[in-house]
């Protein structure tokens, strides 16, 4: 199959400043199991566009650096 | 990735498989882990912020509490909303244990609300009862569950793999006896042996797309793709009422509720373009949803829910809760359109379509012992055919089933499992992984969601849903070819089959119920007429086993066990008495 590479806005951001390294508790209670530790930063981020807004990762950060913005087809 | 081989696969043992660990499963798992049983629970997500629970609940829909309603108002109330089809025995049985589960959440430290003489806060929204009961600290109750299935005593007994997603319930003589399933994270292949399996894995919240089009923006939780529709209906079991939509009234493309049922009391209501009220009872049904409907496909469109009459503190005790629990970025979503309730009123639509009993009436059938038609197989929650059982019927019914369930597994034969099952379910998992360049799961799933947006969206027609069922054929063919490169994404890819097999149900079931019926839920606009000779019964469809076809049986409605006033049965079956003693909670005796 003929493939391309499209951009897509994803609604959750991380603050890699504030992000902790070794902590995954965003990834561990997304229930879309949207969020990652990237392997080269070693922070938290969206690794796919999926999300149902619903804030367990925002809520569970312990140093606020995740937000959960609305998806961009919905906002 | 790497496709494992079908023997080099997990292999774990339990008395009780719960499939979900959310409101109904990880009920279940307590009352099972109490009967002495060892309990699993798989949980595709994470069970401290998985399913409807994710961040909180504000209210109980439907606590029945003494000396503030009946259990025989409430199971009458149903029957009506539901135009009598309903096995009365089992929405009593929400009527009259949810008190007492009330109680039991308060013991683990959930909070309702209390007025000033410290008895439960119950408000009106329902027809004639009153059961809504609000939780001013709602947004806590999934971390109370999570606490108590970690706590010391419960501990020994419950195990728990989050991110592992069973696709399969597997039989032994018409038996269940276990799950087939994966690590969505790792790829592993993973095989349960069980006593007995409790399925409590939701909705059917990702079959119509939602307007916005975003896969996501559903209003159940996404994770809820109709896993467990599909899991009992490939098992054998019976499923009931699935041309009983479920369509909600939602702030337009959020697609999450702005309840009536918390504005109502502080004075907010629904109103139409002109500012009018438009039925004279917000409670959720499918006579309500043809009345939204209708506002909106006239000129008096849109419609809205109305706070902007309120007083400041009003609105901002509103705003406390909306933004706060259960779909927390309300907040946000306002916020990004400018939108401040003291000036604006919120817009509203009716969602997608989509299966579900918490809300509407379509599920997997069972008996008020949680039971569904294959034994060892019990159902609970959003996708037991338990009408309008909303969360407080699915910690019920996962109570129930948990019960049940743990004195079936201690005689049930454990065999060994099924190696032929084992094995199509092995290939209905990696399949996509064979194929990474295959069309992209979200491609597909979208592909196929809009064809249940084109011909299964209400008003149904016979045409529109001929045409339905011959896309889902079609997309056997898509999903086939499907490519995934990842263990995520191999989820997705599942989870698509789940959809496509409750697309084809929800299109076979409204063809079959030839007549309209339940509002906007069933209505048929080639036949608009509710035909009670031929169809004041239960629609059941379930898998023949001798051709693998869906087959459908029509079920009396079982006589009722509560007078319905006002409500005269087509079919003149005389009510039978109430059950009492032990069908009859304590609270109640
Ligand atoms: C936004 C929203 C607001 C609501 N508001 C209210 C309210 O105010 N009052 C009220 O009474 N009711 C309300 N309800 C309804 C109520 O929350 C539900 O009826 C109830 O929580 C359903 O419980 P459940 O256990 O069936 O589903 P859930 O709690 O959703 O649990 C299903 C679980 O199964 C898991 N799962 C799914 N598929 C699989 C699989 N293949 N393998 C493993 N795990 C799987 C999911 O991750 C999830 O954890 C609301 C529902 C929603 C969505
Ligand atoms: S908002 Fe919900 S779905 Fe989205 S990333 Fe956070 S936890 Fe996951
Ligand atoms: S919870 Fe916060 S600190 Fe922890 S990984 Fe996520 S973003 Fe980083």
């Amino acid at each position: 199959m003929a493939q391309a590479n499209s951009r897509a806005d994803v609604p959750v951001t991380v603050d890699e400043e504030k992000c902790i390294d070794g902590c995954t508790l965003c990834v561990d209670m997304c229930p879309l199991d949207s969020l990652a530790i990237h392997p080269e930063t070693g922070k938290a981020y969206m690794h796919v566009d999926e999300c149902w807004y619903c804030g367990p990762c925002a809520a569970r950060c312990p140093v606020d650096a995740v937000t959960v913005n609305i998806p961009y087809l919905l906002r | 990735m790497q496709i494992p081989q079908v023997d080099d696969r997990r292999r774990l043992e339990c008395d009780v498989l719960v499939v979900g660990g959310g409101t109904a499963g990880t009920m279940a798992a307590l009352t099972a882990a109490r009967h002495g049983a060892s309990v699993l629970i798989m949980e595709k997500a994470h069970v401290r912020h998985s399913g409807a629970l994710a961040m909180g609940m504000d209210g109980v829909n439907n606590a029945v509490v003494p000396g503030k309603a009946t259990p025989e108002d409430y199971v009458a109330d149903i029957t009506v909303a539901n135009d009598g089809i309903v096995n009365q025995r089992t929405v009593h049985r929400t009527a009259t244990r949810g008190f007492e589960m009330v109680q039991r959440l308060e013991s683990y430290g959930v909070k309702f609300e209390k007025d000033e003489h410290d008895e439960y806060a119950v408000r009106k929204v329902h027809r004639s009862g009153s059961y809504v009961l609000p939780m001013p600290e709602g947004k806590e109750v999934k971390k109370v569950l999570y606490r108590e299935l970690r706590s010391r005593k419960v501990r020994a007994n419950v195990m728990m793999t989050n991110r592992v997603m069973p696709v399969r319930v597997l039989t032994e003589d018409g038996r269940a006896v276990g799950a087939v399933g994966f690590d969505t994270r790792t790829g592993e292949f993973v095989t349960v042996s069980a006593g007995a399996v409790i399925l409590a894995a939701g909705a059917c919240g990702r079959l119509g797309l939602p307007a916005s089009g975003y896969l996501y923006g559903t209003y159940e939780n996404p994770t809820n793709a109709g896993d467990g529709y599909a899991m009992a209906y490939h098992a054998g079991a019976e499923l009931s009422g699935i041309e009983c939509f479920q369509i909600n009234p939602l702030i337009k493309d959020y697609n999450g509720p702005a309840c009536a049922y918390v504005a109502n009391p502080f004075g907010g209501y629904q109103v139409n373009g002109e500012g009018n009220r438009f039925v004279d009872c917000d409670y959720w049904s499918g006579q309500m949803m043809a009345e939204v409907k209708r506002e909106l496909d006239s000129s008096r469109g849109p419609i809205y829910l109305k706070l902007s009459h309120l007083p400041d503190t009003t609105i901002g005790e509103i705003e406390g809760i909306l933004h706060t629990t259960e779909r927390p970025t309300r907040g946000t979503f306002h916020a990004g359109r400018g939108t401040d309730y003291r000036e604006r009123d919120i817009e509203m639509h009716i969602s997608e379509i989509g299966l579900c009993s918490g809300h509407s009436a379509s599920g997997v059938w069972v008996d008020e012992h949680a039971r569904t038609t294959v034994p060892g197989l019990y159902a609970a929650g959003d996708m037991a055919c338990v009408p309008h059982n909303y969360m407080i019927g699915a910690f019920v019914y996962g109570d129930i089933a948990g019960e049940d369930a743990a004195s079936y597994a201690k005689t049930a034969a454990r065999p060994e499992l099924p190696e032929d099952q084992i094995e199509a379910a092995h290939d209905l998992i990696y399949r996509p992984a064979s194929n990474p360049e295959g069309p992209p799961q979200p491609q597909v799933e979208y592909k196929l969601r809009r064809f249940v947006n084109d011909y299964l969206q209400p008003p149904k027609t016979e045409r529109y849903l001929t045409l339905g069922v011959e896309a889902f054929e079609r997309m056997r063919v898509d999903i086939a070819q499907m490519g995934a490169r990842t263990p995520h994404e191999l989820m997705r890819c599942a989870e698509v089959t789940f959809i496509r097999d409750c697309a084809e149900m929800a299109a076979r079931a409204s063809l079959t119920r030839t007549e309209s019926r339940w509002g906007l839920y069933h209505s048929r606009d080639d036949l608009p007429v509710q035909d009670d000779a031929n169809w004041f019964c239960h629609l059941n469809l379930s898998k023949d086993p001798s051709n693998e076809q869906m087959r459908f049986d029509r079920r009396p409605v079982a006589p009722y066990i509560v007078p319905v006033p006002g409500f005269v049965r087509p079919d003149g079956v005389p009510d039978a008495p109430a059950p009492r003693g032990t069908e009859l909670a304590e609270a109640w005796r």
